[in-house]
């Protein structure tokens, strides 16, 4: 079921970690698409298994434990899921790039930056020397880094926080990809750095014409940032559909719980926790029925008996709730 | 960096002192003293002894020996060998460049096999490799290093007659010449891999666990987000970080290569401050003793500073500050 104007599309991914012998799955049945130049944001609380399934895409599970057991991951129609780390490595810092939450541990201490910047050029172009290094200052102004000419000279250690982002921004653009996914990047930053990030980001985005697949936990960026949005719950996508329907048309009970806890105004950031509960840890997952069914409102007998479906309610959004009918296993609608 | 290194070298001072003492209050604690280990007892005259003790200071209070002993070490003499009838400081000069020698090349040998080993280790872990060279490495680590002496003897000198079994250098060569050091090498090689293997083992297993350690950082996953082949990963990003602490590995093991020395230079006769250690202990030649005692001190001691300021010249994290 191929999507033509897809440049990413992911079907019914089911990655899984060995723990004690047996595999428990942290991403079980995701699947979304990423469409060309689209900013997509995928949110849930902290243990969804955002992360999982955004190392999944790149192939950089860690590898004594985890594994993709099922599913594709379709890059313009090509599927990653088999790809050995050669032919990865050909894709990985070219046509899609990662930054991720910690800028202060994600750059090596004891390789300069210039090194570290260089890196990225050399793997996927033929550049010489002298000029990769012109590239690697040139990109680091584009990021908002004056001094590039001696940053490249000095070690991780040397920059803040936000500097090190930059440059983890710097280095994931250096090949222009098609697609840059972004794991909460600015969750480690000073609230003003972080908007200085996010707003780089869409100044980048812009510039090089990619896609965003930005993983956060903040709907106010989610609101500021995204075209879609992605609602993840211990493992599973729940709800699927544009911004503003989201925002204005929230189906999913976990959805409208995370709206709900969005700080007002200017209050301390602690987004999320005013939900009941945890998620569960992937050895108490509930084998049968609904995984938010504990801490769910509207919860139903039928919730913890039955697997609810990712189902279209209506065309081009889709939820994973009984109730409503195009997610119930036993009754469903065609909407489209 | 540069206050550091000061402060480092003058808390050393105090520090030396007290060793002094320490070595000195051991040495006249040793049963006997440089008259016993020289003259038989049952035969000598206890008034000719008395009149020895009383001309090389022997009766005087603790103290005064000390004040003596530690006025004459300030000007870098460190007394005479009643064994070797001459200047401890002549002496140990003409033994201390074999041991630098061997431990030198010892060193050598423990880095390259430390090296090879624990980088696979490292890389490759949980593997039947990664068991084999765990198992090599404790196996060196549990023979006593005697025995290794014996084996390696028995092995290369007498099955295979690849190296000397004996003695630090050939007997006919004129010191200086081409031949002199290359027969020098040829008899400090078997000497030196038996302590060389002896503290390699340490050395890849820290390796090991780094490599292992450095493996699952955040930095190797941006590494690897960036399309870098693996081989790079682990030249570059693991080995650089890992190697750190090996580099330094060295200056907190100077002791124990030393103690490491005394029993292999002893085994092969190996003409090196060890062996005038323990012959001179045997010997109750009591001013060699003192003096290679406060030496071997001096050195762990040097090394200790060795190793945290050469940790700052390879750290970048620590270069700066
Ligand atoms: N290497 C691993 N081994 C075992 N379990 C893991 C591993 N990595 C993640 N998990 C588990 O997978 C689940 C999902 O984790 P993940 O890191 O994807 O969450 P997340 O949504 O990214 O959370 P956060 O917002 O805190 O980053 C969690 O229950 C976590 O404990
Ligand atoms: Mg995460």
């Amino acid at each position: 079921m191929s999507n033509q104007e897809a440049l990413l599309e992911i079907n019914s991914l089911h990655t899984g970690f060995e723990i004690e012998g047996k595999t428990y799955h942290a991403v079980k049945d995701v699947s979304f698409d990423v469409k060309p130049k689209e900013v997509v944001c995928v949110v849930g609380e902290s243990g969804c298994g955002k992360s999982v399934m955004s190392l999944s895409i790149m192939n950089l599970l860690p590898k004594h434990n985890g594994k993709i057991d099922k599913g594709e991951i379709l890059y313009k129609g090509r599927n990653l899921v088999n790809l050995n780390d050669k032919e990865m490595n050909k894709i990985r810092g070219k046509d899609i790039s990662m930054i991720f939450q910690e800028p202060m541990t994600a750059l090596n201490p004891v390789l300069t930056i210039g090194f570290q910047m260089d890196e990225v050029l050399i793997n996927h172009t033929s550049m010489k020397r002298e000029e990769i290094r012109k590239k690697s200052i040139s990109l680091l102004k584009q990021v908002g880094i004056s001094r590039g000419e001696q940053i490249v000279h000095e070690y991780p250690h040397q920059l803040s926080g936000g500097m090190r982002q930059r440059v983890m921004i710097a280095m994931a653009i250096a090949c222009q990809p098609q697609l840059l996914i972004a794991d909460e990047p600015t969750t480690a930053l000073d609230v003003t750095v972080q908007a200085q990030i996010l707003e780089l980001i869409t100044k980048i985005q812009d510039e090089v014409g990619m896609a965003v697949l930005l993983i956060t936990h903040d709907l106010g960026v989610v609101a500021e940032m995204a075209d879609r949005v992605v609602v993840m719950y211990a493992g599973q996508v729940v709800e699927e559909s544009d911004v503003d329907r989201i925002f204005y048309d929230a189906q999913h009970p976990y959805t409208k719980a995370l709206l709900t806890s969005i700080p007002r105004m200017e209050e301390e950031r602690e987004v999320l926790n005013t939900i009941s509960g945890i998620v569960p840890s992937l050895k108490n997952m509930p084998k049968v029925g609904c995984r938010f069914v504990d801490r769910c409102p509207d919860a139903m007998p039928e919730c913890s008996k039955v697997d609810p479906q990712l189902g279209e309610t209506e065309k081009g959004h889709s939820v994973r709730c009984l109730l409503y009918d195009a997610s119930h296993p036993g009754k469903k609608t065609e909407v489209r | 960096m540069l206050l550091y290194s000061l402060r480092r070298i003058l808390i050393m001072f105090p520090i030396l002192i007290m060793i002094s003492v320490v070595v000195f209050a051991l040495a006249l604690a040793m049963p006997g003293d440089a008259l016993s280990g020289q003259i038989d007892p049952q035969n000598a005259n206890p008034e000719y002894i008395e009149e020895m003790r009383e001309q090389l200071g022997l009766n005087d209070p603790v103290h005064v020996q000390y004040g003596r002993w530690m006025a004459g070490v300030v000007q870098w003499d460190f007394g005479r060998s009643t064994v070797h009838k001459m200047g401890v400081t002549d002496l140990i000069g003409e033994r201390l460049p074999n041991t630098i020698l061997l431990s030198v090349m010892s060193l050598i040998i423990t880095y390259v096999l430390a090296f090879i080993m624990g980088r696979y280790a490292g890389r490759h872990p949980y593997t039947i490799g990664d068991y084999s060279i765990q198992g090599i490495n404790y196996l060196m680590l549990a023979i006593p290093s005697f025995v290794a002496a014996l084996f390696a003897i028995f092995i290369f000198s007498f099955q295979f007659g690849l190296f000397p079994s004996s003695g630090s250098v050939g007997s006919g060569v004129t010191p200086g010449t081409l031949d002199f050091w290359i027969s020098k090498l040829h008899h400090t090689f078997l000497p030196a891999l038996v302590l060389g293997a002896l503290t390699t083992a340490s050395y890849t297993q820290f390796l090991r666990n780094d490599i292992i350690e450095s493996s699952q950082k955040d930095y190797v996953r941006t590494a690897r987000a960036k399309g870098t082949p693996e081989n790079e990963i682990y030249n570059k990003h693991i080995l650089r970080n890992s190697i750190i602490p090996i580099v330094t590995l060295f200056g907190f093991d100077i002791a124990s290569i030393i103690g490491g020395a005394v029993i292999v230079e002893t085994v092969f006769s190996y003409r090196g401050i060890g062996e005038l250690l323990i012959s001179s202990i045997e010997r109750r030649d009591s001013a060699v003793v003192i003096a290679i005692t406060l030496m071997l001190s001096i050195a762990t001691l040097v090394g200790n500073l060795l190793a945290d300021l050469l940790y700052g010249v390879i750290d970048p994290r620590i270069r700066v500050e």
